[in-house]
């Protein structure tokens, strides 16, 4: 039990981590990582969602019929997205404005539907909040790796949280304008994506 | 037919639980929410209708009730000593409702200065009707017997191009700032000593 907990969670970090190995969920990965900190607060908003719903999908796997399964888990997802929204907005309203409308989409991001679907439905509530908290956290690091380089090579700072950045080029750094853009974006993620298999080969 | 029962049953069983808890969770964040808006949103385009204030309009705010609603003043005093207020009208953009906060001159009835607010407008797109200053700048010095309307509907305004629906909005919830303005006026002089 131990054993299969820690393969669920530890998945999601690596050889299931989304953005690079699943290439689900692009749509805020290319649209928010223009900073670390934007990276981070979207990823923490998906991996809260994750988790919630895939607590919810998995205990009610067995009373949702299976032709409207979809739709319920929709239900289900919106409601938790909405929560998130509204908390940020209430908690940390400078970064829903910098979010903006990419937290509401969190309900059609294929990751949220995808684990629903392929793992809280076939499985108990443990395993699938291993697995929401395990592809969460994969997708926060990523969107975070993935922010890290765009900032850092289109802007010359490193922003974690709050706004202040913790690091700076110096002003004989000229920034790429092109990374902050959206192909930069596809350019990082393509670069990330290569060296990954490059590790991962045996 | 069992079958049929038990999709509409889970279904409304469902959509009922999570309707209930936003509700609740809707109305335990309203109150922190609105002190957000106010801080971020409010404060910041009321600076910059008000440079040179030299009183604290947020401090200062006070509601009048019109039509069994209550409406924001933001008093201002401006360097002349003139008075002026401001307030947020809503018109409907292309993602959802967009605040404009209107500055008034109440010696002059002239518009001093207007800013978007909350807004849930395209990036890149709508967002210009906020960010690009020239489009809110064009209400400016206005006198309150202008037509707000977009020029394309015999009115004054220049809509941003590619984003009408969003300039239909700002114009509209301008023209609902003018009419307010002209019912409210003696109330508001009333309440502002």
């Amino acid at each position: 039990m131990a054993q299969s907990l820690a393969k669920e969670f530890t998945k999601g970090l690596w050889a299931e981590i989304p953005p690079f190995r699943l290439v689900l969920g692009l749509c805020p990965v290319l649209a928010v990582t223009k900073s670390v900190e934007n990276g981070i607060g979207m990823g923490i908003a998906t991996t809260f969602v994750l988790i919630f719903s895939n607590l919810l999908i998995s205990l009610l796997r067995n009373i949702i019929p299976s032709k409207v399964r979809i739709a319920c888990y929709v239900v289900i997802i919106a409601t938790f997205v909405t929560i998130v929204e509204l908390l940020m907005q209430a908690y940390t309203y400078e970064l829903f404005l910098k979010l903006g409308i990419f937290i509401p989409l969190i309900v059609v991001n294929c990751i949220v539907l995808g684990r629903a679907e392929a793992f809280a439905s076939k499985n108990g509530p443990v395993l699938s909040i291993a697995d929401g908290l395990g592809i969460g956290l994969g997708f926060t690091l990523s969107l975070a790796a993935l922010g890290a380089v765009r900032e850092l090579l289109g802007n010359g700072t490193l922003t974690i949280w709050g706004g202040t950045p913790v690091f700076e080029m110096g002003a004989s750094f000229l920034p790429f304008q092109f990374m902050i853009e959206a192909p930069g974006a596809f350019v990082g993620l393509g670069l990330m994506l290569c060296m990954m298999n490059l590790i991962g080969k045996k | 037919m069992r079958e049929m029962m038990n999709m509409i049953i889970v279904l409304t069983v469902l959509t009922a639980f999570s309707g209930g808890l936003l509700s609740a969770i809707q109305s335990g964040t309203a109150v922190k929410i609105e002190n957000q808006v106010l801080k971020f949103q409010k404060a910041p385009a009321i600076a910059e209708i008000f440079p040179e204030a030299t009183n604290d309009p947020l401090a200062e705010r006070f509601n009048v009730t019109t039509d069994g609603s209550e409406l924001q003043i933001f008093p201002g005093i401006l360097a002349d000593g003139s008075k002026a207020v401001a307030f947020e009208t809503k018109g409907v953009g292309f993602g959802g409702p967009i605040g404009l906060m209107v500055g008034i001159n109440l010696d002059t009835d002239q518009i001093i200065q207007a800013r978007v607010t909350t807004h849930a407008e395209t990036p890149g797109i709508g967002t210009r009707a906020k960010d690009d200053l020239s489009f809110v700048g064009q209400f400016a010095g206005k006198g309150l017997d202008t037509n707000f309307a977009l020029k394309g509907e015999n009115g004054e305004i220049d809509a941003i191009s590619g984003a009408t629906v969003t300039s239909k909005g700002v114009s509209i919830a301008a023209m609902q700032a003018k009419e307010l303005y002209q019912k409210l006026k003696p109330e508001i002089i009333k309440q502002i000593k």
